[in-house]
């Protein structure tokens, strides 16, 4: 059987107009798979894809096999969780709701979450650290508690795949790391993710492959020693970037001269 | 074991502290009125008849015709408007929308006067009363989606405020059209509110609706919480967002429409309770519905009895539902700036 999730010759985009075509990727179980790229060149659309959000314009995805114009809402939610970019319910849902819902394919149609669900929901925030924060209100939550409560919802969901976009959004540099960490454990306990970042810290600090995505298209995943140099970054982003290598072989970006064209270390 | 914000006794706390109040309420209600009785000759006379003793027959056709059917009535209709409010809110994703808001009253109130006018019975003006309404809701929805704009919220309410002026306007001209005698002032009444007519046959015809579209909210009670994640998040966690919003905006809408058919346009309860229910247990759709239902009946079986007992003539519901529901939401919109409750 084939594992992961794989697009094939994916195109996406909307009805007016592609972002991307002839899109290759494979998220296998256990690892972490990043993806990098400017503002607007459709990593969120990609997710969306991914996900069956939106349709695939050409091509098609699959998880673990099957097709996903062949699964339903509910199939899909089985299998992969998704971590969005959110401003969070319009409602003054509690955490421990809102993490519940992660639940809902799991619970019938005319069924609410059983103690069983609650128990989940419990033992997702507490994997979290989070569990204080059980009867608060999302509204009141900073950040950092949010994404972890997002990511606790995914956790609830208890799928094999995790989508998250941006997870280290608008996060201060501990709150990044924490969420970071905890993307690592969840790799580390064979699921398999895909991430969007803007930092290629965190693809030094936790993806086994990184994918880059303009608007020419998306690059082959490749460790991300090898895939993120300098010369990539830069013509990445549009800005010369260096690549340090610590002793220890830890990798780090640093903007690179302020004048004049970018030079190789 | 979870600790949740509301527990479950406190839940039935409500639900339980609510409903004594509300046959509180009813008993005080139907004493009121031209001919007054006091709150235990009600009592007693309700237990001598269920004892099967003999009972005054003047007494007995006051509160069996007259005075129970009304209270009945404007306790259902609150709690009707109520139960649509929660539901059109969650499933628009939007704390300010309300039947009257969306503009389905004006709509439901635009079958019902057109049926009216065509002297159409009970049964056919709550059909036209139903379509009327539906057709205002998609029309509403229609026009905020193909708008696309940043400001949903805002775009879903000024939709509703222009869809639902066209549809006043329509009720304008078919008031021209009516018979000044006898039609006519069967609308304008109507069009204010009022349960001075209620029967009893307008109590058991318009129950059926009102359960038929009780239950696809009480069973979807979950998926309800889901839908108001927004359609991405929704399909994302596994439910199907377009079924099943279709399948609860149509149950609101019958069940406002057949509100509107016995009672005519009584706007803010659908607004306002939902708002204070969820300051008392929270957004969860299992809780918040049956304390705003019953928060609603509350509501409406007070406002009645003042509108029946503040002056000489009967004061129209909608008017003082409206004097108090504007400074209520005026006070709620300050509020939320600090998120919505």
């Amino acid at each position: 059987m084939a594992v992961g999730i794989k697009a094939h010759q994916l195109s996406i985009g909307y009805r007016e107009r592609l972002l991307a075509t002839d899109i290759q990727l494979h998220v296998p179980r256990g690892q972490i798979v990043c993806l990098l790229g400017p503002n607007g060149c459709g990593k969120t659309t990609l997710f969306k894809t991914l996900l069956g959000l939106l349709p695939a314009r050409a091509g098609s995805v699959d998880i673990d096999g099957l097709g996903m114009h062949t699964l339903s809402p509910q199939a899909v939610a089985r299998r992969i969780a998704y971590v969005p970019q959110t401003q969070g319910p319009v409602f003054p849902y509690t955490v421990e709701e809102i993490v519940l819902m992660g639940r809902t394919a799991r619970v019938g149609l005319f069924s609410a979450p059983t103690l069983r669900d609650r128990e989940i929901a419990a033992e997702a925030l507490a994997k979290l650290h989070i569990a204080h924060l059980g009867t608060q209100t999302f509204p009141t939550l900073s950040g950092g508690q949010r994404q972890l409560v997002l990511i606790a919802r995914a956790l609830a969901q208890q799928t094999p795949y995790v989508v998250l976009d941006e997870p280290t959004a608008a996060l201060d540099f501990g709150n990044q790391m924490k969420v970071l960490e905890q993307i690592r454990a969840l790799a580390d306990a064979e699921l398999g993710l895909i991430l969007s970042t803007h930092n290629p810290d965190h693809a030094f600090a936790v993806a086994d492959q990184v994918v880059l995505m303009s608007k020419d298209g998306v690059t082959p995943a490749q460790p991300p020693a090898v895939q993120l140099t300098g010369e990539r970054l830069s013509a990445l982003y549009d800005h010369p970037i260096d690549v340090v290598t610590l002793a220890d072989e830890r990798r780090f970006c640093v903007s690179g001269p302020r004048q004049g064209t970018y030079r190789s270390p | 074991m979870v600790n949740s914000s509301v527990t479950q006794p406190q839940r039935w706390g409500w639900v339980l502290g609510l409903s004594l109040t509300l046959i509180g309420l009813m008993i005080f209600a139907a004493g009121i009125g031209a001919y007054p009785v006091s709150q235990s000759e009600i009592l007693a006379h309700l237990w001598q008849r269920g004892l099967g003793a003999s009972v005054s027959p003047q007494l007995d056709r006051v509160l069996f015709e007259i005075r129970f059917p009304r209270v009945l009535a404007s306790a259902i209709v609150g709690a009707v408007l109520a139960a649509a409010g929660c539901a059109y809110q969650g499933l628009f994703r939007n704390p300010l929308v309300s039947p009257d808001i969306l503009g389905v009253s004006t709509g439901a109130g635009l079958g019902a006067a057109l049926g009216i006018l065509l002297s159409l019975s009970i049964a056919a003006i709550q059909i036209l009363a139903f379509i009327g309404g539906l057709a205002t809701v998609a029309l509403v929805y229609a026009v905020a989606s193909l708008v696309r704009h940043r400001e949903a919220t805002l775009v879903l309410v000024l939709a509703g405020v222009v869809i639902g002026s066209l549809a006043g306007a329509t009720l304008s001209l078919i008031k021209v059209l009516a018979d000044p005698y006898d039609q006519l002032p069967a609308i304008t009444f109507w069009l204010l509110g009022s349960f001075a007519s209620i029967r009893v046959a307008d109590v058991t015809a318009v129950l059926p609706a009102v359960m038929v579209s009780l239950i696809p909210m009480i069973l979807l009670r979950w998926r309800m919480n889901v839908l108001s994640l927004g359609d991405e998040e929704a399909r994302a966690l596994g439910v199907h967002p377009g079924r099943l919003r279709g399948v609860l905006v149509i149950a609101a809408t019958l069940m406002t429409a057949a509100a509107v058919s016995i009672a005519g346009v009584i706007g803010w309860v659908g607004l306002i309770i939902p708002h204070m229910a969820r300051l008392l247990v929270g957004p969860n759709f299992a809780r918040l519905l049956p304390v705003a239902m019953l928060m609603g009946a509350c509501f409406l079986v007070l406002i009645d009895t003042l509108a029946r007992s503040l002056t000489a003539t009967e004061t129209p519901i909608g008017i003082l539902t409206a004097f108090f529901g504007a400074p209520v939401f005026l006070v709620l919109l300050a509020r939320s700036r600090r998120g919505w409750q």
